[in-house]
């Protein structure tokens, strides 16, 4: 009864994966339209990637590469303790440069390094649907998405707009995918938005706890929803990252001292790493 | 100086083994077994049976010996477990009818066939901390009904039944397809299986404080306890290629029957209706709160007006399962930097435009006004 238990390759038994894949090919051929799926208990808690790793152990294969981010970093604990799970129970190689991997899985940042064909993007989603903070019922959202009923995102956007300015939205920010589904892209800062348009690779979400997987198929065009008059705009830095002087990255704020210094420098390590490799 | 976030698998390696030595305790005292844990501790273990939806008094045992008695993370481990393993089927519906009964009481008839069994139960003593359970010692040998005094025990609303004063249950249809929340998403509406089924893995406490708050007039429903009995129930199981019930073995089941206030319509008289509860194990307390909300949950189905959170079948089935809540709350543990980042860089641009926007001529704030 309590023998020690043996798992499957990547730890979801072949009928489940298959579940999931079925799950994902839907996705893909909708996409943006979220599919709802039987989303198992994983060994780690809801609300810590279990979507995202449901994805990642149906899509990978014994000769896959997998990278793993969290906040950008490879070496954030959580990101460590996916790509562990992983090198367990698929027995995969793991890497942290974006360029190697064949498999991302990512919890809030989409990598500096452009992406290609040969890659597939795994997005870990807290909450999928977009239309939540606004309309709390999952039956109302979902004949809303039916019906392409997107009203009431602009009018919180426009009312975004009358009260500070600004689309005050700067993380999760909604996109449209190809002129039809409004998606959320989990919440990746406002600033990686650009990135998934027209993106290469395959980008897969998915969402364990709410049961719901969607995808961008490769080369998929994305818009992040703005007015002619008020555009949509990228989070920009004043200042080159502290560590590799790289711009037109994202930042992290270091706090350095209890006297107001601050350090900024690149949310993807990876990508400083490598850039400081090269200057040494 | 910067130090970056380096040394993230060497820290939750040492934060394991920290874990490990917690656990244990002072080693000056003996390790509790998870057999102890099984035998002395039965209703945390039935709990974690109940949340858990597995079965396994000794994998609930040691679930919460590994938990440190975190009845949370025990389930969660249950859960864990439990989901890979693999199906291979359904069982026939048990016949709680049939229970071999070891408690069982009514508060709606002063005495019934089957007649009233107090049975292992906290009700009437008195909530005073015994000393003498500090000190090892021997617990009392219980007095044993003769076998020729248990009779059939045919359920209380049954016995309304004959009159019609209750509504029916519908007929069991084998025909009818059974909904898995294990096995497929939640959707709306839910069904009275799907909902019954998230009950009974739901949140005791959570579930507690919704039937609290349908007595306290959210979405009031006059119940009574018409029936609630606990004992051991057979589970059998019809193999494809056999055919024929075989016997799994036994499980204890706590049911609660909750006879509730009238509905009736143009077409039918009133009659009193029903909210059911059924957990593993013995759990009076979720097996209540369970038929509580399970007939607070049915009030559209009367025609009545669903204003109450407990009536709210998608408020109340989204939240009930503890295992996802805790994850997502827990999960504000996680880093959140660059969300963060975002959101301060917002902050400070509105700031400073609020600041600009008070020092400009008054003119500017009329013409913004419009």
């Amino acid at each position: 009864m309590t023998a020690t238990p043996i798992y499957n390759f990547a730890y979801l038994d072949e009928q489940t994966k298959r579940m999931i894949r079925r799950a994902i090919l839907k996705a893909i051929a909708i996409p943006g339209y979220q599919v709802p799926f039987a989303s198992r208990e994983m060994p780690m808690p809801y609300g810590w990637g279990t979507g995202g790793v449901q994805v990642t152990a149906s899509v990978l294969g014994p000769d896959d590469v997998l990278k793993v981010i969290d906040q950008g970093a490879d070496d954030t604990t959580n990101a460590v303790s996916i790509r562990k799970f992983f090198e367990k129970t698929a027995g995969v190689a793991t890497t942290t440069r974006t360029r190697e991997a064949t498999v991302i899985q990512t919890r809030h940042r989409i990598p500096e390094e452009p992406l290609g064909e040969s890659q597939i993007l795994v997005y870990q989603v807290p909450i999928p649907e977009p239309l939540r903070f606004l309309e709390p019922r999952e039956t109302e959202t979902r004949q809303m998405h039916a019906l392409e009923d997107y009203g009431l995102m602009h009018v919180k956007l426009y009312e975004d707009i009358a009260r500070h300015g600004h689309i005050a939205t700067t993380y999760a920010y909604p996109i449209k995918v190809e002129g039809r589904y409004v998606m959320d892209p989990s919440p990746i800062p406002k600033f990686d938005n650009p990135k998934m348009d027209m993106s290469p690779a395959l980008q897969l979400f998915g969402a364990g706890r709410e049961q719901r997987i969607y995808a961008l198929p490769p080369y998929t065009q994305v818009i992040s929803l703005d007015f002619e008059d008020h555009p949509f705009e990228r989070t920009k830095f004043d200042k080159p990252c502290g560590l590799c002087g790289a711009t037109g990255v994202y930042l992290d704020e270091v706090v350095t001292d209890d006297r107001g210094g601050r350090l900024f420098v690149c949310s993807d390590t990876d990508y400083c790493e490598e850039r400081r490799g090269g200057q040494a | 100086m910067y130090v970056a976030v380096k040394g993230g698998e060497a820290a939750i390696e040492a934060a394991h083994n920290l874990l490990a030595h917690e656990r244990r305790g002072d080693p000056a005292l003996p390790e509790i077994t998870a057999a102890q844990i099984r035998e002395q501790l039965s209703l945390a273990v039935n709990r974690v049976m109940c949340e858990g939806s597995l079965y396994d008094p000794d994998l609930a045992a040691l679930a919460i010996k590994q938990a440190r008695g975190d009845l949370i993370e025990a389930i969660f481990l249950a859960r864990a477990y439990r989901t890979t393993l693999p199906r291979f089927g359904y069982a026939e519906p048990a016949d709680t009818g049939a229970m071999h009964i070891r408690r069982r009481i009514s508060a709606t008839y002063k005495d019934l066939p089957g007649g009233q069994v107090l049975g292992p139960t906290f009700d009437y003593t008195h909530r005073l901390l015994d000393p003498a359970l500090a000190e090892a010692g021997s617990a009392p040998t219980p007095e044993r009904a003769a076998a020729a005094e248990s009779e059939a025990s045919p359920h209380v609303t049954a016995l309304l039944n004959h009159e019609g004063l209750i509504e029916s249950n519908r007929p069991h249809d084998p025909a009818a397809p059974v909904c898995d929340v294990t096995r497929g998403a939640l959707a709306f509406p839910a069904g009275r299986d799907l909902r019954l089924q998230a009950l009974a893995r739901g949140d005791e406490g959570f579930l507690l404080a919704l039937g609290y708050s349908t007595q306290r007039g959210y979405g009031r429903t006059h119940p009574f306890a018409g029936e609630i009995r606990m004992g051991e129930v057979e589970i059998s199981f019809v193999p494809e290629e056999l055919g024929f019930e075989v016997p799994l073995g036994e499980v204890r089941l706590t049911e609660c029957e909750m006879v509730n206030q009238f509905a009736g319509s143009a077409d039918a008289p009133p009659q009193f209706t029903r909210g059911y509860g059924l957990v593993f194990g013995h759990s009076e307390r979720k097996a209540m709160s369970m038929a509580l909300v399970d007939r607070a949950l049915r009030t559209a189905e009367f025609g009545e007006e669903v204003v109450a959170p407990a009536q709210d079948a998608e408020f109340v089935l989204s939240h009930a399962d503890n295992v996802q809540a805790t994850g997502f709350v827990e999960h504000l543990k996680l880093p959140h930097y660059v969300d963060f980042q975002a959101e301060l860089a917002l902050l400070r641009q509105l700031r400073a435009e609020w600041e600009a926007d008070r020092a400009a001529p008054p003119a500017r704030h009329a013409e913004a006004a419009e």
